[in-house]
Formats: C-alpha cells, sequence, structure tokens
C-alpha cells in the first residue's frame, strides 16, 4: 500500500487519470470498429510531430522563465525558415535542412530580443510571453505579405505576392522524416523513425546540455536566482542563453511538425501551439520551474493519445463531437492547474 | 510593588519555536503610568514577547505561549492584534505604517475617522458617512500638541523628515479611545539625539496622563534617563527587574551581554600565528547600501591567517559588510586583496580571487533548496573554478563530472557530519543545522584564502552550533584561512576569534581582543563610546 502511495504521489493524480483514461479509450476501441494499430499509428505521428515544440519548453522552465507562452516567437522563425528554403525550390532532405538552418538562424536572432524583454519583467513572464505570442504572429501577419517571395506555391495565386494561407510542401519536403527509415509493424502502423530520431536527437542535445557548465548555472537561476547572484553567475545572461535555446528549439519543432502535416500554415496558425504545447508538459509532470525529458515524452503521449483516440473512439460511441470538448477541458484544465500549484509545489 | 497598582502582570510566560526556547519563565509586572525599559542583546527575545503582548499571529501559528498574562487584572488571551487594541494596549513597531500621500491628520485619524451623517448614509448605512475634516484636524492637532512637538498637520506625511514620523504614529496610539498601554519598540533608533529628547519629554508627558509605556531601546541612556523600571532580558530570561534609580549604564551593559563574566570561555584558542603586518584584506572607507543594515564608512585590515569577529547589534551593519565586499549589494569606497585592488559590485571577480561567503540568509542566498546537496556543494567550486568537469571528445565540450561531484559531497558530509539520507537528498528536507553545514562545505569546496562567514549559528540548536564552530576553527588552523565572522552572539566571537571588531551605526566603533570585558562590548555596541585606533576611548552619548 505504501508503494502505491508513493507511486501515486511521485507519478501525480492528474497524469494518472489521464493516462487510465487513455488506456480504456484504447481497449474501448475495437468495440466501436475503431482499428487498435491505426490508432497508435496516429498516436506516434502525432508525438513525433508534436513532441519537439513541448521538448522547447525545457530550457525557459529550467530557468525560471516560466512556461513558455510565447512559443509563436520560435514557431515563426521556423516557418521563415520554411519559406525561405522553398524559395530555393531545394527538395527532400536538403530543402527541410535549409529550412532548419535558416530557421536556427532567425530564432537565435528573435530568441535574443525576447530574452531581453523577458529580463526586464521578471515574475511576470508567463503573462507578457503571452502578449509577444500575439503582437509578433500580428505583425508577421503584415510582413508575409509584403515581404517579397517569389515561389508560385507560395506566394497567392491571384496577385502573384504576399504568402498564401496555407502553403503545400508536397512537391518539395512533405513526409521527409516520417518516410526515413520508416519500420513498417503492420498494414496501417509504421513507425517515423526519421521523426522519432530528430526527437532523440534534439533531447540527447538539450539533456547535454543541462549538464555542462553553463546548463548547470542556468538550472540554478532558475531553481534559485539569488544563490546564483551569489556564486558570480549573470542571471540576466543565462536567462537569455535559455529563452534563445527554447526559441531556437521550437523553430525545429514547426517545420518538422510543417513537413508531417503537408502544409506550411501562415499567418495565425502559430497561436494554435503554445496552449496545447504547455499543456503537454504540465501533463508530463513538469512544474514552473522544473522539467525533464521524461516529463516531454510522457506529456505528449499523454496528451496527443487523448486528441487522437477522443474524435475516434468518443464521437463513434455517442455520435457526438465531444472531442473538441475534451481537448479544451484538459488544456486549459491542467494549465489552471499547474499555475494554482504554484512554485516549487508537489 | 502594590499588586492593585499593576497594569500589566506577565507571569511565568515562556515560548518554544519549534523546539527552539526563545522565552522561559518571564515575570514582570507594569504599573499604572510608568514607563518600563526592555533592554536585552538581539535575540534575547523582546521581540517575541511584545509579539505574545500584542497577539500578533506569528504566535498563534506556532503554537501559543505558556503561562498567564493580566492585564487590569483580567488574563488575557489575544488571538489578533485587534484584541489587543480593543483592550487598550497600542504599539509602535519598528517600520512605519504610514500612508505617504496622506496629511498628518489624516494618518493620525486613520480608521478612526470622525465623521458626519448625511441623507446617503441615512439610507445605506454609517458605512456611507462623509469625513468631517475640521473636526480631524482638530483632534489630530490636539493629539501632536500632547506630545510637546511642533507639526503642521496639513503636511503630506512623505514630506516629513523621517523623525517626525515616529510621533505621528505615537499620536496615531494615543488617539485610540482608552488606550493604556503603548509598546514603543526601537523608537529612537532613527531619532537625531534633539529629536529622542523630545520623544522622551512625550514619553514622560503621556505616563503624568496614566497611558503606561514599554519602552525598547539599545540606547542605554535613554533607559537610564527616561524609564522608572527596567527589564534586561538575556536568552530568553529575565536577569534583572529593578527601579531604575542607581543604575547606571555600564551596569546594564553587563547584564545585557554577560553571561558568567568570571568564567572565561575556555575554548581553545587557534594557534595559527598571525603576524600583524601580514595584511591579506583591507577596505578603505567602504560603505554599503544594503538595506537596513548599511555601512557607512569603515576602514579595516585583515590580517592573515587570523580570524575576525565582527559584532554589532541587529540593523547596525555588520551584516552589510560581507555582503558589499562579495558584490550582493551596492557599495563603494576601495577594497584591497593580497594587496592588489578588487573590484567592488563584482561577485565573480572576488570568488575567483579566493574569497567566499556563506550568507546569513542559508534559505534564501545560501542553498539551492529544490537541488540535492551534492550540487549544492559542488555549485560554487564548479562555476568559479572549473572543477567538477570533464572534458569529452579532446576538449571538444565539457560535461559536469557528477562522480566526483558524489564524492566531494560524501567526503563533506563524513567531515562535517552531516545527516542525512544520501548526497541526493534535496537541501529543503535537510535541518537548519544541517543546512548550514552544507552552506561551509560549499565555501570550502571553493578552497577560499579568504571565507566571509554571516550568523553562522542563526536559528540552529546546541549541538550543531558546536560543530560548526569547530569545522570553522578547524579550517582556520589546518588551511591556513583567514576567517571574517559576522555573529549576533557575543559569546561565540569571543570563543572563536582573535580579534572583534564592533560595528555600530555603519562604522566601526573598536577593535578589541576578545578577552575584553563584556561590559566594555556592551557599551561599543550601544555606541556609547568610540575607540580609536590608538585605544582610545571617545565617549559620544
Amino acid at each position: 500500500m505504501a508503494q502505491i502511495n508513493k507511486f501515486i504521489r511521485d507519478f501525480g493524480w492528474a497524469r494518472i487519470i489521464i493516462g487510465l483514461f487513455l488506456l480504456g479509450l484504447f481497449i474501448a476501441a475495437p468495440v466501436f470498429g475503431v482499428r487498435v494499430d491505426a490508432s497508435i499509428n496516429d498516436v506516434i505521428v502525432r508525438f513525433g510531430m508534436n513532441a519537439i515544440m513541448v521538448l522547447s519548453m525545457v530550457p525557459m522552465i529550467q530557468s525560471g522563465a516560466g512556461l513558455n507562452f510565447g512559443i509563436p516567437v520560435g514557431l515563426i522563425a521556423g516557418m521563415l525558415g520554411a519559406v525561405i528554403s522553398l524559395e530555393f525550390h531545394l527538395t527532400g532532405l536538403p530543402g527541410i535542412a535549409v529550412a532548419m538552418i535558416i530557421g536556427l538562424f532567425f530564432a537565435a536572432i528573435f530568441g535574443f530580443f525576447y530574452g531581453l524583454l523577458l529580463n526586464k519583467v521578471k515574475g511576470d513572464e508567463m503573462i507578457i510571453a503571452t502578449y509577444v505570442g500575439f503582437s509578433f504572429v500580428f505583425f508577421m501577419n503584415i510582413m508575409w505579405t509584403i515581404l517579397p517571395f517569389s515561389n508560385p506555391a507560395s506566394v497567392q495565386g491571384f496577385k502573384g505576392e504576399g504568402l498564401r494561407v496555407t502553403i503545400s510542401v508536397k512537391d518539395y519536403w512533405y513526409h521527409v522524416l516520417n518516410d526515413l527509415a520508416k519500420i513498417p509493424v503492420t498494414e496501417r502502423f509504421a513507425v517515423p523513425m526519421g521523426m522519432i530520431l530528430l526527437f532523440a536527437i534534439v533531447a540527447l542535445f538539450v539533456w547535454l546540455f543541462f549538464k555542462t557548465k553553463t546548463g548547470t548555472a542556468i538550472t540554478a537561476v532558475g531553481s534559485n536566482p539569488d544563490y546564483a547572484r551569489a556564486s558570480g553567475i549573470s542571471i540576466d545572461k543565462m536567462r537569455i542563453i535559455s529563452v534563445m535555446l527554447s526559441t531556437m528549439i521550437a523553430s525545429i519543432g514547426m517545420i518538422v511538425y510543417e513537413q508531417s502535416f503537408g502544409f506550411i500554415q501562415m499567418y495565425n496558425s502559430p497561436l494554435a501551439f503554445s496552449f496545447p504545447s504547455v499543456a503537454a508538459i504540465l501533463l508530463g509532470g513538469a512544474t514552473v520551474n522544473k522539467a525533464t525529458i521524461p516529463n516531454v515524452i510522457i506529456g505528449t503521449l499523454l496528451f496527443q493519445g487523448i486528441l487522437t483516440m477522443t474524435p475516434s473512439v468518443i464521437n463513434n460511441a455517442i455520435d457526438i463531437d465531444v472531442s473538441e470538448v475534451i481537448r479544451i477541458i484538459v488544456t486549459n484544465g491542467l494549465i489552471v492547474y499547474a499555475l494554482t500549484r504554484g512554485k516549487g509545489g508537489k | 510593588m502594590s499588586q492593585e497598582n499593576a497594569l500589566l502582570q506577565v507571569s511565568r510566560v515562556g515560548k518554544k519555536y519549534n523546539e527552539n526556547v526563545v522565552l522561559k519563565d518571564i515575570s514582570f509586572t507594569l504599573e499604572k503610568g510608568k514607563i518600563l525599559g526592555l533592554v536585552g542583546e538581539n535575540g534575547a527575545g523582546k521581540s517575541t514577547l511584545m509579539n505574545i503582548l500584542f497577539g500578533m499571529n506569528v504566535i498563534v501559528e506556532t503554537g501559543g505561549y505558556e503561562g498567564e498574562i493580566y492585564f487590569e487584572g483580567k488574563k488575557i488571551d489575544f488571538k489578533n492584534p485587534v484584541d489587543a487594541l480593543n483592550a487598550g494596549i497600542g504599539m509602535v513597531h519598528q517600520e512605519f505604517s504610514l500612508i505617504p500621500g496622506f496629511t498628518v491628520a489624516e494618518n493620525v485619524l486613520l480608521n478612526m475617522e470622525k465623521t458626519k451623517s448625511s441623507i446617503i448614509s441615512r439610507t445605506f448605512g454609517k458605512k456611507y458617512e462623509t469625513v468631517d475634516m475640521p473636526v480631524i484636524r482638530e483632534e489630530a492637532q490636539k493629539a501632536i500638541d500632547l506630545l510637546g512637538i511642533s507639526l503642521d498637520i496639513d503636511t503630506l506625511v512623505s514630506e516629513i523628515p523621517v523623525g517626525y514620523k515616529q510621533f505621528i504614529e505615537i499620536a496615531r496610539e494615543i488617539k485610540r479611545d482608552q488606550v493604556k498601554m503603548i509598546i514603543l519598540d526601537e523608537p529612537t533608533a532613527v531619532l537625531t539625539e534633539t529629536e529622542a529628547d523630545i520623544l522622551l519629554e512625550s514619553m514622560k508627558r503621556l505616563s503624568d496622563m496614566g497611558v503606561s509605556i514599554i519602552f525598547i531601546s539599545h540606547r542605554l541612556r535613554e533607559i537610564t534617563t527616561a524609564c522608572d523600571t527596567i527589564v534586561v532580558l538575556r536568552d530568553g530570561n529575565v536577569v534583572v527587574e529593578r527601579p531604575v534609580e542607581g543604575v547606571d549604564i555600564r551596569q546594564i551593559a553587563k547584564w545585557m551581554v554577560g553571561r558568567d563574566i568570571d568564567t572565561k570561555s575556555e575554548e581553545s584558542k587557534n594557534v595559527s600565528i598571525v603576524d600583524e603586518n601580514d595584511i591579506i584584506f583591507e577596505t578603505k572607507n567602504l560603505w554599503v547600501d544594503m538595506p537596513g543594515e548599511q555601512i557607512k564608512n569603515v576602514s579595516l585590515k585583515v590580517r592573515k591567517g587570523e580570524i575576525l569577529g565582527i559584532g554589532g547589534l541587529a540593523g547596525q551593519g555588520k551584516l552589510g559588510f560581507p555582503n558589499g565586499i562579495m558584490g550582493l549589494f551596492d557599495a563603494g569606497g576601495e577594497i584591497f586583496f593580497e594587496g592588489k585592488p578588487l573590484p567592488l559590485n563584482n561577485t565573480l571577480e572576488a570568488l575567483k580571487r579566493g574569497i567566499s561567503f556563506v550568507s546569513e540568509d542559508r534559505r534564501g542566498v545560501g542553498l539551492l533548496l529544490d537541488e540535492p546537496i551534492d550540487w549544492n556543494i559542488a555549485f560554487n567550486a564548479m562555476q568559479v573554478q572549473d572543477k567538477f568537469i570533464k572534458k569529452y571528445l579532446g576538449g571538444l565540450f565539457s560535461l559536469r563530472d557528477d562522480r566526483s561531484m558524489r564524492n566531494v559531497a560524501n567526503e563533506y558530509i563524513e567531515q562535517l557530519e552531516i545527516k542525512c539520507t544520501s548526497e541526493k537528498q534535496l537541501a529543503r528536507n535537510l535541518s537548519g543545522g544541517n543546512q548550514q553545514k552544507v552552506c561551509l562545505a560549499k565555501a570550502f569546496a571553493t578552497d577560499p584564502k579568504l571565507l566571509f562567514v554571516s550568523e553562522p549559528t542563526r536559528g540552529i540548536d546546541v549541538g550543531a552550533k558546536e560543530l560548526v564552530l569547530n569545522a570553522l576553527r578547524k579550517y582556520n588552523e589546518e588551511n591556513n584561512t583567514t576567517i571574517v565572522i559576522v555573529s549576533s552572539e557575543l559569546e561565540e566571537l569571543r570563543s572563536i576569534s582573535d580579534r572583534i571588531a564592533i560595528i555600530c551605526e555603519g562604522e566601526i566603533f573598536g577593535i578589541v581582543p576578545p578577552e575584553t570585558d563584556v561590559t566594555e562590548f556592551g557599551l561599543l555596541m550601544s555606541g556609547e563610546y568610540k575607540i580609536n585606533e590608538e585605544g582610545e576611548k571617545i565617549w559620544l552619548r
């Protein structure tokens, strides 16, 4: 009994409930004519699409800059990389590689200024980050229309300038990572190794980074800024590094998402990613100032699992579309839950 | 003392915070219309006693107190300050609680405003009555006059000199209906001599009117001039309760500080030989802007290999000294380390040159509460000196060496007898004494040449105190490390230091050997006189 209690305490009620719910959905799936292998396939693909974005939360949480509600800043850098890569008409792996490099470049610049801003609003990072996300998206909405893009696939067909709302990457690098080293398991289920591998590489990088001297210092800044200052560490510098890192990882996450989705969604689309990414890492067990890579993996799996399974299973079962309702309850409920627990709460 | 004349009777009051006994068996009596002077070193229990009298929430939350208190013959048990106010006890705190944007008059009658009824208030109730300014001004003027000061009641509080704010607070207390007793907690600390004199006059006038006063001050002369009786607290005990007549300040100082004055502490004095001319560290005209602990002008030389104690009462600036040198608070002036100037406000540079600091704010600054012990111990050494870093791929990148961190942590756990489940236990879950040992280990791990230790034994139990002090002494002897130890506990300083500097009002009032008579320490700490470099006493008060 003591062990069960300990497990519950360590693992957390939120995750246990959602995990059981998800398990229930998988068990119920065949009853309502939903194929289990196809469901697993969907969950894994969606995991691959979103995991890097969720991972991008980690550096900022660790440095005490809070949950990155301003993730659109990084996502926009990724979009910028993607559309610029299209301008060069590059296809396949080179195309996506160039997109990522350009994305990283812009993400580093954006992240630096974003970090400078967040240093000025210590204590209120999350609310400010939300606004930064919003305003930057709308600023870029203007830029998307006036920047001189020329690839016919990207620009609006009727006037030849300004980017489309959705740009197809079908002819460029659609499913490049999904299909890389793909391992077919059943007819409807194949493991998208390329995507999983890339996540593993980025995760390994983050893990290693937090074992370096700088990474350790960043963790200390997040854990107790006064302690870090008394150790001669520049708090502002460490926070900027973490914000840059978060932003850069988010930009890669965006490109991975786009290649799997098949479209670059422009304009307001980045806004749709902040809450789900935040909710996923919280579901994984992260707190406002502590996050680990297992948090990312567990959180993304559970969160995306719910998102994939509820429309297929529950809608089949009761003929009403409740998936959206459940998604919103889970997403926002988790964020509220995590924020009310406050700092350092268990 | 006639019992029927007693306003307040404190009988066998005791208080514990967890296992830490702060007050033991406190008994004293305060008569109507008398002034009682309460003195004691920091940590003697003055604040706790006042908190009990005023029904502060901390007392109730930490399990109440033992013993009984009688006010006007009735047993009292205040659950919160409002009860105390209703009973007729007023308190003026060290920190001002005034509204800067209101006038003096408005502040004096804050929440006691005289009001006029109007149509609206007659309809919607008393809360909607309008404020009657003329009456308020009149009442405030009366209260101010009573105190015997000239102060324009229409001035905004923000424009009034600090010294006078104290009077507004007192005016507010006496304005309360049926106030019978006022507690003044260090009211003269922020006042100049003349202002303090006016305050003492006002106090006498109040007591003539029948209001009793408990007056806390560390300026002993004020106690002897203004008070009728004196109560001296030491280590949570009342050591003296007697009329003030015939008591001189030297005697009070002795009561305040002295344990058994005849039995000198027989601690083994440290054996390292200190060359008086071998100066490792020097400050010239140092000032530090640490709120509540300001250093105004300190020039001090620290000899290589010595343990220098720095003492003084709270709020006089002793804590500002190490904090300023380490760059944690704004500082100016000049400092030299090993003969070379050391930039101020640069923590990293100070650490790199081999200066370490154990902060008095253990949980706030000293520890990463949510990280394991080994992190806490190794962190500074890693960040400042690149220890515990292992290179990979021919120096292409380097990572934290968790294994050597673990080993070092275990070494210190053994050496300092840190009680923990393992080196992976979170610092948060350790007891105060063990947390302090982790802080020491963190400093030791950087192999400092000069170590500042601030309040190393604050809030830890006796056994742990001994261990911490022994660890410091041993470290000093074995590595010939210079240690500057700042502490509020004089006995502790006397047992460990080679020399003791007393800081008062942001300046050094004297540097004396630890064997000096405790009376002298008491007088130095109260700022009665200063000892200059030639060893002459300059009487100030």
